[in-house]
């Protein structure tokens, strides 16, 4: 089966902030490759300057990439206009790290879930007003709350309207950045369960954006890890939690503090700095800081190579270093 | 208990709010903060931890009623007047917050900073302060910290600039570190090296430190012992190690149980229904009765602080019948 989304070779460079006449450029993504299944959540995982919220927007069609291509349901969709573009832009939805950002403060709630079915000529005007409520509903919210304006919100409730105006279109797949960063712990859950709740009963697919591991591996069933505009590694959840390979996954993951004061870290899983994607480092950009470094590491690019059928990582000494009783099929 | 560096007791504050009403953002709080300890205070927003926080530096909104003592050393913080608390800022009490960047002035260097930052409080030269401040930089993990010395924080990034801000706030051996969400916006992997640094650097001077914070990770990897704030009430204290092992109050059970880190396979992450009470009208009972699964009739009288045998406290009725009141 073909995959619903499917990124290659993306590459992503803006002029740097600062930059002046000196034309420096932040290199957002160097060639990502990416797939979503459909009714999958694929979860991306990575620090500042992975790149992770661009890959996202590219997706979204907010970002034009300089290379590469992205393929939503045998479509490409880079470059498109006009009606065909509105038309993906239904089917594939955001869903944002702060509601309040993306909903009008002076709207009610029901006229900003009501505007998407508008935007989207979805059923007949009778129609939309009962869709409104069935929406409300369907993320946890009771119909009267469809005549508060967000201010009279909280968090919680405000990311339940967010989604719900990004399901008004009846998208295949919604692109979440973040979606419940700024929410308590508590908040979080719900906002969590709400997500899993509707991917199992509308089937619908998830780019699921976050910085936080914890978040990323109770949601995802596949997870990519980022670091300054690269995968790293791509796997299955399970096995990328209980195998990860990629040095720097295994720091990531060493560096989450766990609530057990058993497992406390007795010494730093990773120094250094994140280097600038402004100037990023040749080779592997991970290379200044990784345990195993070699020193072809500083010369060349590393691909995402099989570990198994559905675990691809882009470190040849990694991979070299693991017993070889059972090898990977080659895949190119 | 004797000994503590910092000791408050029985705080209260109230915030004024618009429409002439309060927030009872800290209800009678009392804790305690060892030479070389770092206790964690930990909840969700509006707990009231930053406004405790707050209250110990003495940075509160205009207007704040405080009551109760908080104990700087024996000697009660309040009533100093606005002078007499800026002398002990940065010098017996220093504060390290959420966001390095308004923490640094992006005008001036980061190393005459941290050289202010000691002449602010020490008769020493500008040469003396200035050799100071670059083995202070070398210590905090500042690589190449004499020639980094006259950089603006503009050229630091996010953990870097941590790093000074830790500096700066070390600089005069505080007994008492406020750390307010020290790393909460730093990436996870720079996250471990401030924490380690932090802890580090306190445990070796001896600084106490109140580590105010919403993530229960954090508070496992670095405290000692850990006060878990509801509703602008301490609900449950006592050791890292037990808390974890055996949270007593049903909000502390419900807070671990929903972190998505503690539940690796899928299925619902356990939620806490309904909503923290509104400290303008807070309700008469325990605080959080109405969200909690245990709820039962006397529970609309406040708990009392129940002191368990192993030197915890937890304030819950649910406790009362196995040993006695504190208070």
């Amino acid at each position: 089966m073909t995959a619903l989304l499917d990124v290659r070779g993306l590459v992503v460079t803006f002029p740097a902030p600062d930059a002046g006449l000196r034309r420096r450029r932040v290199h957002a993504l160097s060639g990502v490759d990416l797939s979503v299944g459909r009714g999958r959540t694929h979860g991306l995982v990575g620090e500042s300057g992975s790149g992770k919220s661009t890959l996202a927007r590219c997706v979204l069609g907010l970002q034009r990439p300089d290379e590469g291509s992205v393929v939503f349901d045998g479509t490409e969709i880079v470059g498109l206009r006009g009606r065909a573009l509105r038309e993906v832009r239904r089917r594939i939805q955001p869903v944002f790290q702060d509601p309040l950002g993306s909903l009008d403060p002076r709207w009610t709630v029901g006229r900003s879930v009501r505007e998407s079915l508008d935007a989207f000529g979805v059923g007949s005007a009778l129609d939309r007003d009962r869709r409104v409520r069935e929406l409300l509903d369907l993320v946890g919210l009771s119909p009267d709350h469809a005549d508060r304006h967000p201010a009279a919100l909280s968090g919680g409730q405000r990311q339940r309207v967010g989604i719900a105006a990004a399901l008004a279109s009846e998208p295949e797949l919604i692109v979440a950045d973040e979606p419940v960063s700024a929410l308590d712990v508590s908040v979080q859950a719900q906002i969590l369960n709400l997500v899993a709740k509707l991917q199992r009963e509308l089937g619908v697919a998830v780019l699921f954006v976050s910085h936080d591991l914890g978040v990323v591996e109770h949601v995802s069933h596949e997870v990519s890890v980022m670091y300054l505009g690269g995968i790293v590694e791509t796997a299955a959840r399970a096995e990328l939690f209980a195998d990860p390979v990629h040095p720097y996954t295994r720091a990531l993951l060493a560096a989450i503090p766990v609530p057990e004061p058993d497992a406390r870290l007795v010494h730093v899983p990773l120094s250094g700095d994140i280097p600038s994607p402004i100037n990023p480092p040749t080779g592997c950009r991970f290379h200044p800081r990784c345990p195993l470094r070699v020193d072809s590491c500083s010369r060349e690019r590393p691909v995402l190579q099989p570990v198994t059928a559905a675990h691809h990582v882009a470190c040849p000494v990694a991979l070299g270093a693991r017993p070889q009783s059972d090898p990977a099929p080659a895949q190119n | 208990m004797t000994g503590a560096v910092l000791q408050i007791e029985d705080l209260r504050v109230r915030i004024p709010v618009p429409g002439g009403r309060w927030v009872g953002a800290v209800d009678g709080v009392t804790l305690a903060v060892g030479s070389g300890e770092i206790v964690g205070l930990v909840g969700e927003s509006g707990c009231g931890k930053s406004t405790l926080g707050g209250a110990v530096m003495g940075l509160l909104p205009g207007g704040s009623e405080v009551s109760g003592r908080v104990l700087l050393d024996e000697e009660d913080l309040r009533g100093l007047t606005d002078e007499q608390y800026r002398r002990i800022r940065g010098d017996d009490i220093a504060l390290v917050s959420q966001d390095p960047a308004s923490s640094l002035d992006p005008t001036f260097s980061v190393g005459a900073q941290v050289a202010e930052a000691i002449r602010n409080h020490r008769d020493v030269s500008r040469r003396a302060a200035r050799e100071r401040a670059v083995e202070l930089l070398g210590i905090v993990g500042i690589p190449d910290p004499r020639a980094r010395y006259a950089d603006p924080p503009h050229r630091f990034s996010g953990g870097m600039k941590q790093r000074v801000v830790i500096a700066a706030a070390l600089a005069n051996d505080p007994a008492v570190l406020i750390a307010d969400e020290p790393t909460t916006a730093l990436d996870v992997t720079i996250q471990a090296q401030i924490l380690h640094l932090l802890r580090d650097l306190t445990v070796r001077s001896g600084t106490g430190v109140l580590l105010i914070t919403h993530d229960l990770g954090v508070v496992a990897q670095v405290c000692d012992r850990v006060a878990v704030m509801y509703a602008g009430q301490v609900v449950e204290q006592g050791t890292v190690r037990d808390l974890f092992a055996r949270p007593l109050h049903p909000y502390t059970r419900a807070l671990l149980d929903s972190q998505p880190a503690a539940h690796h396979r899928s299925g619902d992450l356990p939620v806490i229904p309904g909503r923290v009470p509104d400290l303008t009208e807070p309700p008469a009972g325990c605080r959080f009765a109405s969200r909690c699964a245990h709820v039962h009739d006397r529970c609309a009288t406040a708990p009392p602080v129940i002191g368990m045998p192993n030197g915890g406290q937890v304030a819950c009725w649910l406790h009362q019948a196995v040993t006695e009141e504190v208070r």
